[in-house]
Parts: structure tokens; sequence; C-alpha cells
């Protein structure tokens, strides 16, 4: 029974790595048969950037049961943070990917070492509580990093919170410029990087939610008490996991960074936040490759109505509802299997009166 | 001089949070859900109002009464096309479903009303009170919007209090199947406190809105996470503790834009909430409850 | 597995509004090929309609600035292609205002569409996305109102319609030392906003330079705590300001204003270009913008014939609506690209990089008379000159401060 489980796991694991590979492929084959459009091509990094968050988060929402409303605060730390390191070291380090994978370690390192900070305080709290210190710690990020100037001039790399207090020397260049955001980014993302960190991320999780630790606190989500009482205790392993996810999240942002050539604090909103979340929801709690694939399509699906032109975000939110209530509600799905069996039933009642006829 | 001059505009901006929050922990407390959408109940509310006001030349206090049939109408649809279905599901499926009626009801008033602001013409018709040669100005808007939310809470205190759908709020807001065993509809239960907080909302845009005049699809969305963070401060749940933790909300937000910094407001706000919550982690009202074995 | 079979329909559907969307777009072309056969035959004469397209947002907060450039722009083309000779196809896109990846998605639509030339960003942070493809995929680029610096510095391939920020602010502060010389000056400023910031920080340099007074200089708000903007009045009041500087859009401003009378507080408010359209917020008590200072290129009461024309037809389109500077940039933006094409031989046929090369050397000498101004020139960085034209609101209209 217990290998047969096991398998099972290493099954669905390895669907999920072998999805993921076979898209990537079939990506690459269409763009350089040069099936893909501009726009098409223009969604690979992205996709990448949402599965990689999609996926973390659903590390802590999922697998652990915290409802986290500020992942795009990581995501934004991440990103601003690859943005400077990748500036800085353009003269140092030859390679544009080996600078791509220093920012984004540099970017996870960072929304890392902040995830460990504020989850001191937030693992403290539960349920709704933990909801509203991630969202505020969201706000909080935003706010700062919208106020936050940085430069690299001949003396070296300057920051501040204020143009005043900061004047770059001749020659100089402000990589991030308050509210302006980052400016003049050079873009070096790649689809492959993008690849590349799905499957890291991937990797890190799936091991994650596969070990000892991982059952151990997937028992605590079920039913913390019951689990303490057998001795397990989770502190450790919730610390691990919220700073794993807000690893990946910086990475991820350090990518999403780097594929454009501006980027402004108020992206990493409230909203982006909950767009993430509505990712892991539909995808499915604790179901990896569901993240997966909600990402990647409802990442694509707003910018696939674009031809509803003024009527596509209502569209969206209609569609978004729908899905919800189809892939949720007991009663929706018995009030579609009745409405199926009318239908047959009409079908049956025409069939007799033909042959009647 | 000065400090009092910021403590009212505090207390003005606090007081609509107040109120909006009275109608967040409202529904949380009883249907578990967070319900992202009020917000936009909310601006639909002002909406109508302004359109009762503006275009059919009615007396505010129709206008009042307008949006709040409105808004409890609509509460009760969404209610029951979005939220009831869910029922008994994951509440992250019904936090979702209320993201997408919040996009839904925000395009929908573009659609409509179309995306350029409106002004709001404040309903209360009160003269300006000015002390100390007008160095002190307290407006009619504050006046009315305090007592609003000072009623408002009373009259839901005494509601779940005293009544008999009150009480039934109240044991579902405890005990959900235990109600249930107790022969209470618990689905009617939790559609009657849609409508009531829908109702709020209304009242809560109008109000809103007479503080601060600026009316757009985007309205209510930002206030809207104000109040839900002022409700957490509170203690999400308790009637008082919304009352309190939007008042001092809006205190702190302006006396941190005063004597702080105006850039970093909006962080010394969230800093000042989490540091609460890691005192007091079920906010400053709430009551830490003792979880069964 | 429920789940999956939902996202499948869900992919399913994405998959179909791929191909609804281009047998959809097709569809348009042809019935507007059809309807027009004047213009047909026209462009049957010199090669097929030239492709432009914007950017901006047309949904969520900021929509109503990216509906006002399109609304603004439907006109110009509309006349353009009723006269007959050069047809300009047109086709506007959503980004959201988003300053990365929207921004990027909603220009690479329209390069899939085949934009031959690019007439947005309406918001700073997209315009700064996007600019760097456009210098990438050479691609001329004039934004309607993207006002910051940085956009025109981008790339030489780049011209802005409307003044740099830091441009304006100084503007604003030279007209103050003329006018106002001993004015105790407070500047109220939206520090999440580039545009914002950008006034605030040009008008603080000049400021310095020329010796005003500024009492207050901090009092910033942000667009999450914009619903409370009494404090900032509050400071400027109680630092005994006579003057307050109010460099951001006339949805704020209408807020301040009304504040400021209810705690009877009257200065002289100062706006800026953004501040256009305060007389015409539905609901507004225009008597509260009694004596508001304010620099714009446009006035929609101008007795011009241009301006009257443009106006009538603007409210016919849109429900009566009164049009801000957005929509006359924006229409402007559409003239001064036509003119330029017309001037350079490019027509449908033309590619976009020979179009790009060809409008630069145009635009580089070019003179445009517009809604927003008259000899309209650009400098060697894409940055327009035009005369910066301050009104002060006296009984509910705009009249030139001489």
């Amino acid at each position: 029974m217990k290998t047969m489980l096991g398998n099972m796991k290493t099954r669905t694991n390895l669907v999920t790595y072998l999805v993921v590979i076979a898209a990537f492929v079939l990506m690459q084959v269409f763009n350089s048969l040069g099936m893909l459009s501009s726009s098409q091509r223009g969604y690979l990094v992205p996709v990448c950037v949402y599965i990689s968050l999609a996926v973390s988060l659903n590390l802590l929402v999922g697998v652990c049961g915290e409802l986290s409303l500020g992942h795009a605060g990581f995501m934004g730390i991440g990103a601003f943070t690859g943005v400077v390191v990748a500036a800085v070291l353009k003269d140092a380090v030859a390679g544009d990917a080996v600078r791509l994978v220093l920012a984004m370690i540099a970017g996870g390192f960072t929304a890392g070492v902040m995830g460990f900070l504020i989850g001191i305080p937030v693992l403290r709290l539960r349920g709704d509580y933990l909801a509203i210190v991630t969202l505020a710690f969201g706000e909080i990020m935003k706010n700062i990093i919208g106020n936050t100037y940085a430069g690299i001039d001949g003396e070296g790399f300057h920051m501040a919170i204020s143009t005043s207090k900061m004047k770059l020397g001749e020659g100089g260049k402000y990589i991030i410029s308050g509210p302006l955001g980052a400016t003049g980014v050079e873009k070096i993302a790649t689809f492959t990087m993008g690849f590349v960190l799905v499957m890291f991320t991937l990797f890190v999780v799936l091991n994650l939610i596969n070990s000892k630790e991982g059952r151990a606190i997937k028992a605590v989500r079920d039913n913390r008490i019951a689990a303490e009482s057998v001795g397990i205790n989770v502190t450790a392993f919730r610390m691990k996991a919220f700073v794993v996810s807000a690893f990946l999240a910086g990475m991820a942002g350090a990518l999403f960074g780097l594929n454009y050539s501006s980027m402004t604090a108020s992206k990493f909103n409230f909203n982006t936040s909950i767009n993430i979340l509505v990712f892991v929801v539909l995808g499915g709690m604790g179901n990896i490759l569901g993240s997966v694939i909600s990402a990647a399509v409802l990442y694509i699906l707003p910018e696939a109505m674009r031809g509803l032109e003024d009527f596509r975000m209502i569209i969206y939110a209609v569609v978004l509802i729908l899905v919800m209530l189809f892939t949720w509600s007991p009663k929706f799905k018995d009030a579609v299997s009745v409405a199926g069996d009318k239908i047959k039933g009409i079908f049956r009642k025409k069939k007799e009166v033909g042959s009647n006829e | 001089m000065q400090i009092l001059q910021y403590l009212i505009n505090g207390i003005s901006i606090g007081a609509v949070y107040a109120i909006i929050a009275l109608g967040y922990t409202m529904v949380y407390g009883i249907a578990k859900m967070l319900n992202f959408a009020h917000g936009d109940v909310i601006m639909v509310g002002a909406y109508i109002s302004f359109c009762v006001t503006n275009y059919l030349g009615l007396p505010s206090i129709v206008s009042v009464a307008a949006a709040v049939a409105v808004c409890t109408l609509l509460g009760i649809v969404i209610e029951g096309l979005a939220y009831k279905p869910l029922r008994g599901t994951s509440s992250l499926a019904v936090l979702i479903t209320a993201i997408g009626v919040s996009y839904f009801l925000q395009n929908a008033a573009q659609l409509i009303w179309s995306s350029s602001p409106k002004n709001f013409t404040s309903i209360v018709t009160m003269e300006p009170i000015s002390l100390m040669d007008g160095q002190l100005v307290i407006t009619g808007e504050v006046l009315v919007t305090v007592a609003a939310s000072i009623v408002v809470m009373l009259g839901l205190t005494l509601f779940t209090g005293k009544t008999r759908t009150g009480k039934a709020m109240r044991a579902v807001s405890e005990d959900r199947d235990a109600a249930q065993l107790m022969g209470i509809n618990v689905n009617q239960t939790i559609s009657t406190t849609f409508a009531i907080g829908s109702a709020l909302a209304a009242v809560a845009g109008v109000l809103l809105c007479s503080t601060v005049p600026t009316l757009m699809p985007t309205t209510g969305s930002m206030p809207g996470i104000r109040a839900f963070t002022a409700a957490v401060f509170g203690g999400i749940g308790s009637i008082p503790g919304a009352m309190l933790g939007g008042i001092l909300l809006g205190i702190i937000e302006t006396l941190s834009k005063a004597y702080l910094s105006t850039q970093f407001s909006d962080a010394i706000v969230f800093s000042v909430l989490i540091i609460i919550l890691l005192v007091k982690p079920a906010g400053l009202l709430g009551k830490q409850v003792q979880e069964k074995v | 597995m429920k789940k999956f079979i939902a996202l499948l329909l869900a992919a399913m559907m994405v998959m179909s509004m791929f191909a609804g969307c281009q047998s959809g777009s097709e569809q348009t072309a042809t019935t507007a090929a059809q309807d027009q056969p004047t213009g047909e035959q026209a462009a049957a004469d010199t090669g097929a309609a030239v492709k432009i397209g914007l950017t901006g947002p047309l949904t969520g907060g900021n929509s109503e600035y990216g509906l006002a450039v399109r609304g603004g722009m439907e006109i110009a083309v509309e006349e353009i292609n009723a006269k007959g000779g050069l047809q300009i196809e047109f086709k506007a896109e959503d980004d959201e205002a988003d300053g990365s990846d929207k921004a990027v998605s909603a220009y690479n639509t329209l390069k899939d569409w085949g934009m031959q030339i690019f007439a947005g960003a309406v918001t700073t942070g997209s315009a700064l996305a996007i600019a760097a493809e456009t210098v990438n995929d050479q691609i001329f680029m004039l934004t309607p109102s993207a006002s910051a610096e940085d956009v025109a510095l981008t790339g030489s391939n780049i011209y802005q319609m409307c003044f740099t920020d830091p441009n304006q602010g100084a503007s604003a502060a030279e007209l103050m030392s003329q006018k106002w010389p001993d004015a105790t000056i407070g500047v109220i400023y939206d520090s999440s906003d580039p545009y914002s910031t950008g006034i605030a920080e040009g008008f603080l340099a000049k400021a310095e330079e020329l010796g005003l007074n500024v009492a207050v200089d901090d009092a910033a708000f942000t667009a999450d705590n914009k619903a409370d903007l009494s404090t900032q009045v509050t400071q400027c009041k109680d630092a005994g300001c006579d003057m307050v500087f109010l460099p951001f859009y006339y949805t704020e401003a209408a807020q301040v204003l009304t504040y400021a009378n209810t705690v009877d507080y009257h200065p002289t408010f100062f706006g800026c270009d953004g501040m256009d359209g305060i007389l015409n917020v539905e609901g507004f008590d225009t008597t509260l913008a009694e004596g508001l200072v304010l620099m714009t290129p446009f006035d929609a009461n101008a007795t011009d014939e241009a301006t009257v024309s443009f106006v009538t037809k603007y409210k016919e389109n849109n429900d009566g609506k009164v049009p801000n500077q957005f929509a006359a940039d924006g229409y402007d933006v559409i003239y001064a690209l036509y003119n330029a094409c017309v001037a350079a031989g490019i027509d449908g046929s033309t590619s976009a990089a020979d179009a790009c090369a060809l409008l630069q050397e145009q635009f580089s000498t070019m003179t445009v008379d517009g809604l927003t101004g008259k000899g309209m020139t650009w400098d060697e960085n894409g940055m327009i000159s035009k005369a910066p034209a301050a009104v002060v609101v006296t009984d509910g209209i705009y009249v030139p401060i001489s």
C-alpha cells in the first residue's frame, strides 16, 4: 500500500515534469519555425514567471494552508534587486546568462531574507490574520520601493529614498527612480531561463512536499491539534516553506524585471497578489500540475480576449465566476448532470416520436 | 491647535472606514468569508445616489433610500448567484468568487457610468462649524458620518443581541452545525446578513463620497481594503472593534502624514497594524478563541 | 479531475478566442473597406491605408485618460479618411496603464496587426516599457501624453506631443516669479505618480533658483491614500500659503478645491495641464474653481473653428462629454503623423522601419499647428517646443493671462 502510494506520487510528479518539458519543447519548435506571432512570443517569459509564482504560492496556500496576500511583494523585491544587480554587474560579468542567473539568485536571496524577517511575526498568526499581515507587508514594500532612488556613477552604487538626497556624478545613470520605477533596464531574460526557473521551482516544491516534513505539514494543515498531540512540531517547517516560497517568488520577480525595459512599484500591488492566488485556487489547492496549467491558461485568457475590446475585462470576470462555480459548487454540478439527463430525455422522446411516425 | 485639526481630519476619514468596516466585519463574523466585493457595492451605492440626485432631481434623503434599496437587492442577487452555491466548500473558493464579482462590478460600472470621474454632491447641507477664529473647522460631514457610524454600531449590537434573527445570526456565527440542529435556517440567516451588509454598504458609499467627492468605478476598492484592514485591526467579527479600528486607522493615517512623512504614510500605517497584531494577535477587541480539541 | 476538465474548457476557450480574433479582425477589415468605396479607390491610388496603433488604459482606474485619447484620435482618423487621399487604419489596445508585461503585450498585439506607426502610449509607465521595444523594432513613436523626459530620451525615434514634466514644472515656477513674486507657496503632489512627481521636482528646482518662497514642499499623497487629502490642505493652510501648486490630475484637484472651500481656505490654486477638464467634471460646482490658474495647451471653449468643430464632433461621439487636453493631444498626434506621412510619401506599403526613418526626418524639421498649440516644433531629443499658455478661470471659462 505504502509503495503504491509512493509510486502514484512519483508518477504524478513525473507527469508534471513531462508536461512542462513537452510544452517547452513544443514552444521552442514553434518558435524556430516562426509560427509564433510577436504577442505569443511575448507571453513565453511572463507565463514561466507566473507559473513559478503560482507553484511557490501553492506551497504556502495549498500545502501549508496559510493564506498569503502579499506574494507580489516578494516578487517586487526580487524584481528590483535583480534589476539593480544586473545593472551593477554589467561591466564585471561578461555573459548575459551568467548575469541573469546571478541577478535571479540575488533577487531570490533578498526576497528570502525578507520572507524570514516577516515570517517571524507572521507565523505566530493564523488564518485571516496571517492574510492581512502579508497584505500589509506587500503594501509596505510597494510604498518603499516606489520612493527609492538608486543609481551608479564613477564612484559606485548610490541609493536613497529621495532625489534631493542623491546626486549622481558625471556620467551617472539612474537604475531606479522613485515613482518612475526601474527604467532603461537591459532585457536579458530568456525563455530558456524561464523554463529552467519553472523546473527548479517544481523540483524544490515537489521535493519539499514529498519529504517527511511535507507529510507532517499536511497533517498539521488538516488537523493541527491532532498533529501536535502526536509530537509533530511544525514551526520550523512552516518557516522553511515561507522562506522557500519567498525565495522562489523573488527569483521569478527578477526574471520578470529583466524581461522588460521598465517597471514600476505599483505593478507589485494587491491585485497582482490576488491574481496569483486565483491561479492557485483555480488549479487546485496543493495540486502542483493544476497551478502550472491554470497559471498559463489564465494569464493568456485576458490577452486572448482582446478582440472583445471594451467588454474584455467584464467577460473575464464572468468567466472567472463561472469557472469557480463549475469547479467547486456541489449544487451546480448536480444541476449540470440533471440538465444533461433532461437533454438526453428530450432526445430520447424525439427518437420515440420519430419512430412512431 | 494644529493637532486638533489633524485629529478631526483623521476622525473624518476614520469614521468612513469605520462604517465600511462594520459591513465587512458583520459579513465576516457570520458568513465567515472575506467579501472583497464589499468595496464595489459601496461604489454602486454612491452611483445610485448620485444618479437619483443629479438626473432625477430628487432630494438627497430619497437618493439614500434608493441606494439602500438597490444595494440590498444587489447584495441578495450576488449572494444567491455567486456565493450560495459555494457554501460549505473551501472559504478560499468563495474569496476568489468575491474577487470575480468585484471585477465584474467595477467593469460594469465603467460601461454604465463611464470612467470619467463624477463629483458627488454632499448629502450633508449643514454649515461647517468654525472654532477659534477659523483655526479649527469641523465639517458637517464629519459629524454626520461619526453619528451615522455610532448609530449603525449600536443598531447592529442591539439587533444581534435582542432580535430573533440577530440571535440566529450569532448562533450561526458560533457554530453552524449546532445552529442547524436547533432549527435555525442557516442559509436564510446568511442571506439576511448579506442583505443587511449591502444596505450598510449603500449608506457607507453615500457617506464616503460626501467626505471624498470623487466618484469613479474604482472609488470603492482602496477604501474597501483600508476598511478591511481596520476591521482586522479592531478584531474581525467584533462590531465595536470595527468602529474602533476604523477611527484609529484614520487617525494614525492622518497623524503620520502630518508629523512623520507624507510619502511613507502607507508604510507607517501598515507597520503599525503589524505591530498591533503581534501584541494582540486577534486584533484590539477580538476574542481569543480557545481552540476545541 | 473535474478541475482539469474545467481548465481544459478554459484552454479551449483561449484557443477559440485566438481563432475567433483572427477571423473577426479580418471581417472588420473587409467590411470597413466595403463601407468606404471612395476611400478604397483613393487608397488604391496611393497604396493601402497607413496603420497607426495606440495603447492606453481602456479599462481600470486610469481608463478615462486612455478613452479620451482614443476618442480624440478617432475623430482625426474619421476626418482624414473622409477627405479621401491617404487613408488611416487605426487600432487601440488596452494596456491597463501597466508599466511592464501588459503594455508590451498590447504593443505586440498591434505589431501582429501590422502597425506601421505607434501613436502611444497614454501613460508614462507604459510608454517607458514600450519605448525600448520601438527602438528595437524601428517603429516611429509619437506619444500624445507620456510626459517623462526618459520617454523621449530612450531613442531617436521617439517624439512627444505634450510638455515634459520638469519643463512644465519650471515654466510654472517662472510664471509664479513673474506674476506672484511674493507669494508663500505650498506644493501638494502625488508621490506614487511619475507625472506629478516629475513636475513637482522640476518646479522645486526652478523655484529655488528663482528664490521663490516655498513654505510646504513635502505634502505628498499616494494613489492608495488619496481618499484623504485634507491633511495636505491643512498643512498648506497652517503654513500660511497663499499660493498652492497642484501638479496632478483634475480628479484629485476637484477633491482639494472642495475641501479647501469647506474649511474656508482660499489661496490661489495653480494647476498644470492635467488640471484641464476640471470644469467639466459632472456634478462639480465650478464656482469653486474661480480664480484657479492653470497651464493648459487646450481650451474646449475656444472659439476658433478647429476647436469648435473638434469639440462638437467629440461630444457627438461620446455622449456629450466635453473633450479635455488628452483628447486634443490625441487629435493633434494623428494630424501631425498624417501631415508628415503625406509630406514624406508614406503609405500602407511603406515598411515600418522606412516609415520610421522618413518620419524622423520630417519631425526634425516640420512645424505643426494643432489644437494644443501653434507653430509646434520638436528638438533633437524628440521633445516638443510649444508656448505654454497660462489661463485663469473666470466666470467658468478660461481667460488667458497676459
